[in-house]
This record gives C-alpha cells, structure tokens and sequence, in this order.
C-alpha cells in the first residue's frame, strides 16, 4: 500500500470503531425522538383535516372551529388569564428573586425553599386549594367581593402559584450572573441608586426576565390542571381539547385546538430561542461578583414582601393538607384520614399511587439514563456533524409541545391499527415514553450544559491512549457529571408525578396515575379525597426533594472528593 | 510500504531518518484556509517547534498529525506508513493540552495508568510503570492525590506521564507552557527538554513563544497565515531569517526603508553601506533593511570599512544588563533605531541621552528584504 503518487486529492477519514459506535447510538436517539415525538406530531396535525371517518376534508374543521364562538373564543380566554397571570408571576418573582440575589435579607435559605414548593404538587394542588379558601363554602369568600373564583380569577392565582418558582428561578439565575465592578463604577460617578437599577441592574438582567416572561407565558397558557379544576364556564384551549376527545369523542375537533394551542407555544417558543442566542456571556472570567452590601431600609421591605408571598405559598399548600384531613368541610371539621382511604372511591384507588411512583420511577432512571447518553453524543460526538444538529434541535422541540397535544398526538399515532409499536398502546410503557419525551428538553439542557463545563480535550486524550470512548463516557464523564445526573433524574421524577395534560388520554384501567386520579375525584366532587391524593403526591416529592438536597451534600464529599484542593 | 520514503531526497545525508513527512497539506474551514500546501519532515528522535501568532495554522497542523482534525488534501506519513485518514485511536502518538485535560476524578496514579490499562499490561506492570514515570518527570510519592490537589506545574507533569505511559513513537504538545507563570514555565522548559532526549521520543510543540521555541527547539518551523515561513535551527532561524515576517516575529528588529545601491550596497537616506547577501535585488528597487538591536558597533568604529554613520541618541531606557537605545539618524530622516549598548560601552563612553556618536554595523549582519 506504498503511496508513491502525492496527489491532492481529498482525504477521506476512515471511520473508527468509536465513531461508528457514537453514530449508531445518535440514530438510535434520533429514532426515538421521531417515534415518540415528530411522528406523533404529524398523526394529529393530519388529523386535524379529515372527517371522523379519516377522509380529507382539508380546512373544513378549522371552518367549523372559527365558526363556534363557544370554541374559538377559549383563545381569547386563554390569552386573557396567560397575559395576567405572567405579568403579576414575573413583578412578583422578580422581587423575590432580588431579594434572594442583591440584598441582605435575613433567612434566605428558607424563604429560596419556600419559594419552590410549588414546584413538588401537581397543578392542581393550588386550584382546590383555592376552592377552599374562596370557593362556595370558603373560609375567605368574602375578600372577592361578591366576585366567583370559578373562572378567569381562580385561573390565574392558581397559576401564579404554579409558575412563580420556574420565573423566580431564571430571574434568580439572571440577577446572580453580575460584575461588582459595574457597581462600583456606577457608584464612582455617583449615580443614583435609582439610576443604577435601571442603567445597569436591569439590563443586565434583559434576558433573564424575557426568557422567564416566555416560560411562564407557555406554562399558563397550556397549563391544563388549573383550569380544570376552578376554570369554571370560563373555557380554555387546553380544557376545550380534553372536553372535545373525552366529553365528545370528537377527536378531529380536539387535534384542531390542539393545532390552535400549538401554535402561540411554538411562536413563543421560536422567540425566546432567537433571544437566548443574542445573550452574550456578561460574565469574564475576571468578573468580580456582587456581594449585597446591608442597607436597613431594603432589607426590611425585601423581607416583608417575601414574607408575604411565602405566606401566601405557604398557606395554600397548609390548605389543601388541612383540607385533606377534615372529615366534611365546612359542617365537621374533625381530623381523620378517611379522606385518604382511596381504595372506596373512584380514580383508581391506592394502586394509581403505587403506579405512579412506578412509573416516576422508569421515567427517571430510563429517562435519565438515555436523555445524558444522547446530549454526550451530541456534544462530544465526533463527526456525523449532521446527525448531532438534528438530535440537538429534535431535543429542543419537546418544550413547544404542551403536554394536552402531545398525549392527543399518541392517541392518533399508537392507536392506529397499522403502527407497528401499537402494541405499547394502554401500558406503562406509554406513559413512561410520553413523560420522556414531554420533558426532555430541560433534561437535555441540563446535560449539555454539564458537558460543556468539562474539558473538551478529554475525548482526544483517550483516543491518544487507545481507549474506546465509552470507557471513558463511564469512569470520567459519568462520576464527573453525577450532580447534573442526578439533578435530571430528580427532575424527571417530580415532573412525573405531578404530569396530568401529558397522560391524561393515555391511562389505561389498570394503569391509572396519581395526577389523573385528583383530577377524577374533583371531577367526581370528591374534593377533599382529591387534596389528599394531591398533597400525597406533593409529600412524596418533597421526601425525594429532601433526601436529594441532604444527599447531595453526603454525595458531594464522597465522589466529589477531586473537587475539594 | 517504505518505498515512498525511500525515493524521497534522503535526508539520511544528514545522518537522521525521515519519520513523519507531510507533503502538500491543506486545511480548508468552509471559505477559510487554514493551511496552504505545507510540506515538512521531521526526523527520529527530533525535538521541532510549530511557531507563530495565533491563527497561524499551527495548531491546526498538530491536529491533522493527531488526526484530531482532517485535511482537506494532502499526506501525512509517520515511520514510513501513511496514516491520512486514519482516526486519532489508530496513530501512535501521546498529546499533552494547554489544558492538560487531567481526568479530574482520578488519582494521579490512575491518569498516568489510564492507557495502559486498556493494553491488558499486568497490574504490577502497570504499577511498576508508573512509580516510574512518577520518578521520571519528578513526581514521586504524588500518586494518591487527585489532579486539583496539584499545582499548575505538577499537572503539567502529570499530563507529560500520561503521554508517555504508552511510549508513543511521537510526543504532541500544544501550548503546554502557556498556563504556567513565568518562573515554573522557564524551569519546565528546561525539564521537558531534558526528558526528551532522555528518552529520545520524536517530539513536536506548538508555541506562540519565540523564546520557549529558542531554547528548546531542534529545528524550529516558523508559520504565517497557513503556510511555513522558514524552517531552521534556532540560529538560523533567529540570525538568517528568511523572511521580513520572521525576521520581526523572532527576536527585535529594526526595520528601516531604503533602496537597493548595486553590488552589496544599499541606501538609507543619505547613508550607505555595505551588506553581504542582496538576495539577488536588482539595483534601485526599493528595499527593507533590518538590522537586530545587538548588531549595532559602537566601539572602534574606524575599522568598519565605511559602514558607519553618525547618530544621535535620544532615549535610553535601561534593561539591567544592557541598555536600549532610541537613535536618530540624521542621515535617515525621521525614523528611530533601537540599539542594545552593552553597560560598560555606556560606562567607557560616557554615553547619555542627546550626545552623538558614531554607530557601526558589520555588513553580514544586515539583511535586505524586499519592500512590501
């Protein structure tokens, strides 16, 4: 094989085991995300223009739609309470949020994990909360003046709740990212502490508030726990899309809303992408951080307005848990555990808790497992350039897809009598691919983010040394990145146990959930059982929330023992 | 299979054997060339610098020899084999990063262990190993910790035994000093050096530092803007540069403008002198003239067969061991020249700011450069 001719010709690389290796599991990653996501995707949207006997009828349902004022105005609705609540969700996070990053505020580790509770219940936790609170027979009625929680009010409390932790931890994030040194000049100039804030707090902190703006806006605006339970007559979209298919078995009508639903989250999706790029890293590596100097008079109000609002977190999870043991609000309000004996009343009793932690459980461990391996290919792969940019904005998509579409989409597509894979159709395993697919862009996220931070030399030294890459994936970059590992498999499994829109239209008799059993009950008026599957589910989170923040720290000084100098 | 190698001009004239060659290599990134037709042979056992600014090419040029990244066109053959499209886990070569790119959860022990485990060597070979190169790049009894335990230096170190726990046929190293501060870089430089021709591996180091290229290269390849300027020992890479850019990039040089003067002469103004090689530029044709600071005479300047010309000095900025002279020439209008005056030439002549003197220099130290 003596190369006597030099010629110019271009080289073509041979592929080595490892590549074809790495090639192979991104394909695999990439059939999953077309199966469990673009496929899907695509059954609904066709859907959408056929007659029941799946016939195309091109535009006629949307005709229909736009010519039902009952259904089209639901977007209207839904704009309405969506702008609301993401205007008083992100004032009020942001103070939050301020307090928490530039002041001496005392007890901030309290009030940072007060902040977050609203994360661990599902949301529908706050909503029937809030019927005991200003419901019918609630024990502060009067505050609303005459006026009826049930619609756009109870709508959007219960979602400012809800969504509250996802801003406060972005602008958190936001404001923690700053240079001292700006301060300092801004204070050498003797520029107003008013000036200051808004010449140089604010924006630096742009991005952090646009991007918490679009997540709320998309978390209201899909969100279909909430509404459900306290919406009332005041229709939304992701209500409207559950009344069509399960009310009316009117699946064509429920792929067209879901169509209409689609389609602000993707546009707000696009956009706070677009945003997100143009951020440029405000952080050198010189930067010097900011450490909140005492001044009594923030503090003091910083600490009362939080106090508030952590009151206010606070005493709508202590409502639903004291609901949850009375025995007949409001005529006896005896503590038992009657409300907890599940197994008398409709939503498929203890077991759907059991199955829910079952299913909690394979979301996190198969999920973890394949949403870390996927972004490692993604972002340490070699080669098959193409392959990697198509996994990586596949992996972004999910977070577009509000959870009501998504599992309308797996009706449309397991469901069909010709696919191959139908056979997962009414299992666990269905619920375990949804929930993955549902949640596994900040999963993925989280892993890349994690991957970058690590050397990105680490790949060509052990090729250098002849060592596969897969070894190196488990004795380097495993152990390296375990914090975010386990960060994404704690993700995964809270998110699995509060996902109702997701699995609502998936559940099978014998594989009935947590989530969609609170929601049954108070369907059913069963409302005090119904805070207690709920407040169930919360405590079951905030035991692995607990066991995670303590664990971690254990974890840290045993694995992590290469950090410490 | 070395057939190829053998036809090729031998280098063996020179006594060494040809081991990696490249041949007309090109490195295209979308529109941009990174690399232009470079053609290079290193020999056995050589020490070689790759050195330029930053964007130069040459770290591009260490990757396609890792096959970290491949080349657009062209070969590169290592020991008589070609290995152009061979990936990285086929070539034989150790790599140490500017990063050092230490396995952070591992001890020291198990980075430098972290290859030869993989060559189904025995546990108490391995071990053996390793104590050893632990000895070898100073490092005993640091085995146990863990790489952020260590300073700048030491991983440094560590990254170097890993590279060589294999005893690869050829040793990659890309900016290993540039993290270090100033002293430990000097110490280790000297050390790598050292370790090198102990164990008389082939050897190639990326650096933007002329000094670090100075002192430890065998052969220096000095790139520009994707393609090799010059290629030489340090001397004749410092003392004969081929190129103005060269010239400016190794070392201080004076860069004046004149004009070719027919026959080993050439004009600066008004002045006139004598210069050894014209590079075969016609008279008249206008040229760059550069001469380095030290090559200035300013004791018995007589002798110099007329290349000598009055100058003023205008600043002196003192260095400890020698001064550096601002000049002006009256002869040569407005530019300065920079002169390193030794301390005792200062002291013996009584030497300050704003006394003239006569300034002489030798005709073989000036080079003439055509003018851009």
């Amino acid at each position: 094989m003596a190369v006597t001719t030099i010629g110019a010709g271009a080289v073509k690389p041979k592929v080595s085991g490892d590549e074809r290796m790495m090639r192979v599991g991104i394909v695999v990653i990439g059939l999953f995300l077309l199966i469990g996501l673009l496929l899907p995707l695509y059954a609904m949207m066709s859907k959408s223009f056929q007659d029941s006997d799946g016939n195309f009828i091109g535009l006629a349902n949307y005709a229909e739609y736009f010519s039902t004022p009952a259904l089209f105005f639901s977007i209207y609705n839904s704009l309405t309470v969506s702008v609301l609540a993401t205007v008083i969700t992100i004032s009020f996070a942001f103070v939050y949020a301020y307090a928490l990053t530039r002041s001496c505020m005392p007890f901030k580790g309290v009030f940072r994990a007060i902040a977050l509770i609203p994360i661990l219940a599902p949301s529908l936790l706050p909503a029937i909360s809030l019927v005991y609170f200003f419901g019918k027979q609630g024990i502060i009625k009067s505050w609303l003046f005459g006026e009826s929680i049930y619609g756009p009010i109870g709508i959007v409390i219960g979602e400012v709740f809800w969504t509250f932790p996802h801003a406060m931890m972005i602008l958190v994030t936001a404001l923690s990212i700053t240079d001292a040194r700006l301060y300092e000049a801004a204070a050498a100039l003797r520029t107003s502490k008013i000036r200051t804030f808004f010449t140089v707090t604010l924006p630096g902190a742009k991005y952090g508030v646009i991007s918490a703006i679009f997540v709320v806006f998309t978390l209201v605006f899909t969100d279909f726990g909430v509404p459900k339970v306290i919406g009332g007559q005041y229709n939304v979209l992701s209500v409207d899309i559950y009344k069509q298919v399960i009310g009316q078995q009117n699946f064509e009508m429920g792929a067209v809303v879901s169509v209409v639903l689609l389609i602000p989250a993707v546009i707000s999706f696009t956009i706070d992408r677009i945003v997100q790029r143009r951020q440029v890293a405000l952080l050198s590596a010189r930067a010097v951080p900011l450490e909140p100097k005492p001044n009594r008079t923030i503090d003091t109000s910083m600490l009362i307005v939080c106090g508030i609002i952590a009151f206010v977190i606070v005493s709508i999870i202590v409502m639903a848990g004291y609901a949850s043991f009375v025995q007949f609000w409001p005529y006896n309000l005896n503590l038992v555990l009657s409300n907890y004996d599940f197994d008398v009343m409709d939503g498929g009793g203890w077991d759907s808790y059991t199955n829910s932690i079952q299913m909690a459980a394979w979301t996190a461990v198969i999920g973890t497992a394949f949403i870390f391996t996927g972004a490692y290919l993604v972002e340490k792969g070699q080669g098959f350039k193409k392959g990697r940019t198509v996994i990586h904005f596949l992996a972004i998509l999910p977070l577009a897809v509000p959870g009501m579409v998504l599992g309308l989409s797996y009706i449309f597509f397991f469901n069909h009598p010709d696919n191959p894979f139908g056979f997962i159709y009414h299992t666990m395993a269905i619920l375990v691919v949804v929930t993955i697919a549902h949640f596994y862009t900040v999963s993925h996220l989280t892993a890349v983010t994690a991957l970058k931070q690590m050397d990105p030399e680490f790949e060509a030294v052990s090729a250098s040394l002849k060592v596969p890459f897969y070894k190196t994936f488990w004795r380097v970059t495993v152990p390296v990145c375990m914090p975010s590992i386990i960060n994404i498999a704690v993700y995964l499994f809270v998110n699995a146990m509060t996902t109702v829109s997701a699995v609502i239209f998936l559940y099978a008799p014998d594989t009935t959930l947590a989530a969609v059993a609170v929601l049954n009950m108070d369907d059913a008026g069963d409302i005090a059982p119904a805070a207690a599957m709920a407040m169930l589910i919360f405590a079951t989170n905030a035991v692995l929330y607990s066991i995670y923040s303590l664990g971690t720290r254990g974890l840290q000084a045993r694995t992590q023992a290469w950090r410490k100098r | 299979m070395t057939t190829a190698m053998q036809d090729s001009p031998g280098h063996e004239s020179a006594g060494t054997k040809t081991y990696l060659r490249i041949d007309d290599l090109t490195k295209n990134f979308g529109a941009f060339t990174a690399l232009r037709d470079v053609s290079l042979e290193i020999y056995e056992g050589e020490f070689v610098c790759f050195l330029g600014p930053s964007g130069c090419g040459k770290t591009t040029l260490l990757r396609c020899i890792a096959g970290l990244d491949y080349q657009t066109a062209g070969r590169i053959a290592q020991g008589g084999t070609d290995i152009s499209a061979l990936p990285p886990s086929e070539r034989d070569f150790g790599i140490v990063f500017q990063s050092y790119a230490l396995f952070p959860n591992l001890t020291v022990q198990k980075n430098i262990a972290y290859g030869l485990e993989n060559r189904k060597v025995g546990k108490a070979d391995t071990e053996r190993k390793v104590a050893e190169l632990l000895e070898l790049v100073g490092l005993e009894g640091q085995g146990p910790k863990y790489p952020a335990q260590l300073s700048g230096g030491q991983q440094q170190r560590v990254a170097l035994a890993r590279a060589l726990a294999t005893s690869p046929g050829l040793l990659l190293l890309d900016e290993p000093l540039s993290a270090l501060d100033a002293r430990v870089r000097v110490h280790l430089r000297h050390e790598i050096r050292q370790l090198q021709e102990r164990l008389g591996v082939t050897t190639i180091m990326v650096t933007h530092d002329q000094e670090e290229a100075l002192t430890m290269a065998d052969r220096i390849v000095v790139m520009n803007h994707g393609v090799i300027e010059q290629i030489g020992t340090p001397t004749e890479v410092y003392g004969t540069p081929k190129t103005a850019f060269v010239a400016d990039f190794v070392g201080t040089m004076n860069f004046m403008p004149g004009t070719a003067a027919g026959a080993g002469r050439v004009r600066l103004g008004t002045v006139e002198l004598n210069c050894a090689a014209m590079n075969g530029i016609s008279e008249g044709t206008p040229v760059t003239v550069a001469v380095r600071p030290e090559d200035f005479v300013v004791r018995c300047t007589d002798g110099a067969n007329g290349n000598a010309f009055e100058a003023e000095i205008d600043d002196m900025e003192f260095l400890g061991s020698f001064y550096r002279a601002e000049l002006k020439v009256p002869g040569m209008g407005e530019s300065r020249i920079v002169v390193d005056l030794s301390v005792n030439a200062v002291r013996d002549l009584e030497l300050a700011g704003g006394r003239s003197l006569p300034v002489a220099v030798p005709s073989d130290h000036i080079l003439v450069f055509p003018a851009d």
